[in-house]
C-alpha cells in the first residue's frame, strides 16, 4: 500500500512554526519540511534530538590546534631556527606568542571547514545528488510541510491544516520511497 | 506594592551602608597613614630590609634599567626611559621617588574601584543606546534594569571626575612644569596634555554622558504613557548621536585618564583595549541585576532566552576583550621597541601573578563556563561565569592603573579594599534606588510584544 502524504505549503516562516507546534500537539506526524533557508528554532519545535555538529566542530578545532602546534614546533624550533627580530627561537615555550595567530587561524580553518563537510555528508549532500525536495518553490520562498496520513481521516486532516495558515495543500501518493 | 515595582531589601540596604561606612573609613585611613617626609620613607625601607633580608631599595630603584641590560638596550635608550617614575630621572633620590608613589597609592586604589564602578554603568548606557540605535527585537524587556543601573552614572562619573582633576601629578607626570620643562617629547605633546584643556575635556565627557543618560530616561518613561511612537523616535535619534559622541569621547577618555599616566608611551589599540573591560562587565552586570530581580519573583516577562543572549554576549566580549589585549600585547612584545616595551616589563616583572591570572579570570574561565548553549540558560552558572568576569575585569583596571603610577610599590591592603567596598556599596545602594522607582515592566515600546514573545 502506498503511504498517503499531505503537503501543505506555507509562506512565512513564523506561521509555519506556529502550525509545526499545533500539527504535533494534534498529535499528527510530519514526516518532514522543506524550508528556503535555516528556521531558527524549527528542530527544537519539531522535536529533534540536539545536534552533535557542535561537538564535532570542537573535536576538529582541537584537531587544528595540535597540527598547528606540531607545525610550527617542526618549522620554526627544530628544522629551522631563525633569528626574528632578536626573539628567542630555540624553544618552544619562549616563542609561543607568535605562533598564538597560527594556532587560532588553523583551529578556526579546521573547525569551519570540517564542520561543513560533516555537514553535507550527514545530510547526504555529496556532489550529482538529485535533489529531494517535492516543489522547487521551497528553495525560493515557500515552507512545505509534510504529514504523514496514516489512518487519519484525510479531509479532517486537510481542514485541520487550511486551519493552521496553509495556503496550499495536496495530497500525495507516493508510489515508491525517493 | 504594585506589581512589577522593586525595592531595595532591607538587609541589603544595610549591606551596602555597612559597606560604605567601611570603606569610607578605610579610605580615609588610607589617605592619612601616607608617609610626609623622606625620613619616613627611609624608615619603612629600613623595616623591609630587616623583613626580607635583601637589600630590596638597591634590587628595584632601577629595575626596569636592568631589564633592559638584559634584553640588550642601548645606554641611550636607558637614558630617556622616564615612563617609569613620575618624576623621571629628575628624581633627586631613590627615597623621594618611593615617598611619591606612596603618597600616590591611595589616589590610585581609589581611582581604581570608583572607574570600575563607573565604566560599569556608563558601559551599560552604551548597551542600551545600541538596543535603541539597532531597534532590537529581544532587549525592550530589559530596558528598565538598564536604566536602573546607569542611574549610578551621575554620582559615579562626578566622583571619577573629582579624582582625575585633583590626583593631579599623582597620577600624570605631564603636569609636572620642571618635567616637562626638560623633555622634548612632552613639549611636543603639550598641545593636548596640558590641565586646562585637560578639564575642559573631562567636562565635556562628564555632560555628554549624563545628558544623554538623562533624555533617554525621561523619553523612555514618556513613552510609557504615550499613544504614538515620537518619544521612541526621539529616543532612536539621541541613541545614534550618543554612539558617535561616545566612540570619540571613550578613545580620548582612556588616553587622558589612562593613557597620560604613562605620558612617553602609547598604543593605537588601547582605546578599544579599555572598552572591551567596560563592555563587558557591564554586561554582566546587566545579567547579574536580571539573575537578582528575577529571584525576587519580578521580570515575570524576562525569560531564561534573555538570559542565554545576555550569556552570549559575555561569551563573546570575554573573547573580543582577549583577541585585543593579545593584539596589543603581542605586537608590542615582539618588535620590543624599548618606549613601549616598559608597559609590559613591569607588568610582567611586579605584577606577573595578576598579570596572568587575569587571562585566566576573563578568558579561560568564562570560556569554559559558557561555551555549552545549555548552560547559558541556568542562572547559577551565569553567577559563576560573571564572578570571575568581574573579579577579572577589576584585576584589569588596577593593571591599568597601579603599574603605571605607583610602580612596584604596589599591595591589596586597607586602601584597595576600602575603596572597593565603599563604591560598591554606593552602586548597590545608587542602583537599588534607580530601579525601584517606576515598574520594571516598559509599556508602549514599539518592540515590547516582540520581546516578551521572544523566543529562540
Amino acid at each position: 500500500m502506498a503511504a498517503k502524504k499531505i503537503h501543505a505549503i506555507y509562506t512565512d516562516d513564523d506561521l509555519l512554526l506556529q502550525a509545526v507546534n499545533q500539527t504535533r500537539a494534534a498529535k499528527y506526524h510530519i514526516s518532514e519540511i522543506f524550508t528556503p533557508f535555516p528556521v531558527h528554532g524549527l528542530d527544537h519545535a519539531l522535536g529533534l534530538a540536539p545536534t552533535r555538529l557542535a561537538i564535532t566542530s570542537f573535536l576538529y578545532g582541537l584537531c587544528g590546534l595540535t597540527v598547528a602546534v606540531l607545525m610550527m614546533n617542526y618549522m620554526m624550533i627544530q628544522d629551522w631556527p631563525q633569528n626574528i627580530g632578536g626573539k628567542p627561537s630555540f624553544t618552544f615555550y619562549q616563542n609561543m606568542p607568535t605562533f598564538i595567530p597560527i594556532m587560532f587561524e588553523l583551529t578556526v580553518f579546521f573547525a569551519g571547514h570540517l564542520m561543513v563537510i560533516t555537514f553535507y555528508m550527514r545530510s547526504k549532500l555529496w556532489p550529482f545528488r538529485k535533489a529531494e525536495n517535492p516543489d522547487p518553490r521551497t528553495t525560493d520562498a515557500h515552507f512545505l510541510m509534510e504529514v504523514d496520513v496514516d489512518n487519519h481521516d484525510v479531509e479532517t486532516l486537510s481542514k485541520f491544516l487550511y486551519d493552521t495558515g496553509a495556503s496550499e495543500i495536496s495530497l500525495i501518493e507516493n508510489e515508491q520511497d525517493h | 506594592m504594585a506589581k512589577d515595582m522593586y525595592t531595595l531589601p532591607s538587609k541589603l540596604k544595610l549591606f551596602s551602608i555597612v559597606l560604605m561606612v567601611l570603606g569610607l573609613a578605610g579610605i580615609i585611613f588610607g589617605f592619612m597613614t601616607t608617609p610626609k617626609t623622606i625620613d619616613d620613607v627611609k624608615k619603612i625601607l629600613a623595616e623591609e630590609e630587616a623583613h626580607h633580608g635583601v637589600d630590596h631599595a638597591e634590587d628595584t630603584a632601577n629595575f626596569i634599567d636592568i631589564a633592559r641590560g638584559e634584553e640588550g638596550y642601548s645606554g641611550a635608550a636607558m637614558e630617556h626611559a622616564t615612563d617609569l617614575s613620575a618624576e623621571g630621572h629628575g628624581a633627586s633620590s631613590h627615597e623621594e621617588h618611593v615617598l611619591h608613589q606612596l603618597q600616590t597609592r591611595p589616589w590610585s586604589a581609589t581611582f581604581v574601584a570608583a572607574f570600575f564602578f563607573m565604566m560599569i554603568a556608563l558601559g551599560v548606557l552604551v548597551f542600551y543606546a545600541i538596543q535603541f540605535a539597532s531597534q532590537a527585537g529581544w532587549s525592550p524587556v530589559l530596558y528598565r534594569v538598564m536604566e536602573g543601573i546607569t542611574s549610578y552614572l551621575l554620582p559615579g562619573s562626578i566622583i571619577v571626575f573629582v579624582l582625575v582633576i585633583f590626583a593631579g601629578e599623582h597620577f600624570y607626570p605631564w603636569q609636572n612644569a620642571d618635567l616637562v620643562a626638560e623633555d622634548k617629547i612632552l613639549q611636543g605633546k603639550a598641545g593636548y596634555l596640558n590641565f586646562p584643556f585637560f578639564i575642559i575635556r573631562a567636562a565635556i565627557y562628564l555632560l555628554g554622558w549624563n545628558i544623554y543618560r538623562y533624555y533617554s530616561r525621561k523619553n523612555s518613561l514618556a513613552q510609557a504613557e504615550a499613544n504614538n511612537f515620537d518619544h521612541y523616535r526621539k529616543n532612536f535619534k539621541a541613541s545614534v548621536f550618543f554612539l558617535i559622541f561616545f566612540l570619540l569621547t571613550e578613545a580620548t577618555m582612556a588616553w587622558d585618564w589612562f593613557m597620560s599616566m604613562t605620558p612617553h608611551w602609547y598604543s593605537t589599540l588601547f582605546a578599544w583595549y579599555v572598552f572591551a573591560t567596560m563592555f563587558v562587565s557591564s554586561i554582566t552586570v546587566i545579567a547579574l541585576v536580571t539573575i537578582h530581580l528575577k529571584s525576587k519573583g519580578l521580570l515575570s516577562f524576562v525569560s531564561d532566552r534573555h538570559l542565554h543572549d545576555l550569556a552570549k554576549y559575555m561569551f563573546a566580549f570575554s573573547i573580543f576583550w582577549t583577541y585585543l589585549w593579545f593584539s596589543q600585547f603581542m605586537l608590542i612584545w615582539y618588535s620590543n621597541i624599548p618606549e613601549e616595551v616598559t608597559y609590559f616589563i613591569i607588568r610582567i616583572q611586579e605584577y606577573q601573578g595578576l598579570f596572568f591570572g587575569m587571562l585566566i579570570l576573563n578568558f579561560v574561565f568564562p570560556m569554559l563556563v559558557l561555551m555549552n548553549s545549555d548552560f547559558k540558560k541556568v542562572p547559577w552558572f551565569v553567577v559563576i561565569a560573571a564572578v570571575f568576569i568581574l573579579v577579572g575585569h577589576y584585576i584589569d583596571v588596577f593593571l591599568l592603573v597601579m603599574p603605571s603610577t605607583v610602580g612596584h610599590n604596589w599591595g591589596f591592603g586597607i586602601p584597595e579594599i576600602a575603596a572597593l567596598l565603599f563604591f560598591a556599596g554606593l552602586f548597590i545602594m545608587v542602583v537599588g534606588n534607580g530601579l525601584g522607582k517606576v515598574s520594571l515592566r516598559p509599556k508602549n515600546d514599539p518592540f515590547i510584544k516582540e520581546s516578551e514573545n521572544y523566543h529562540f
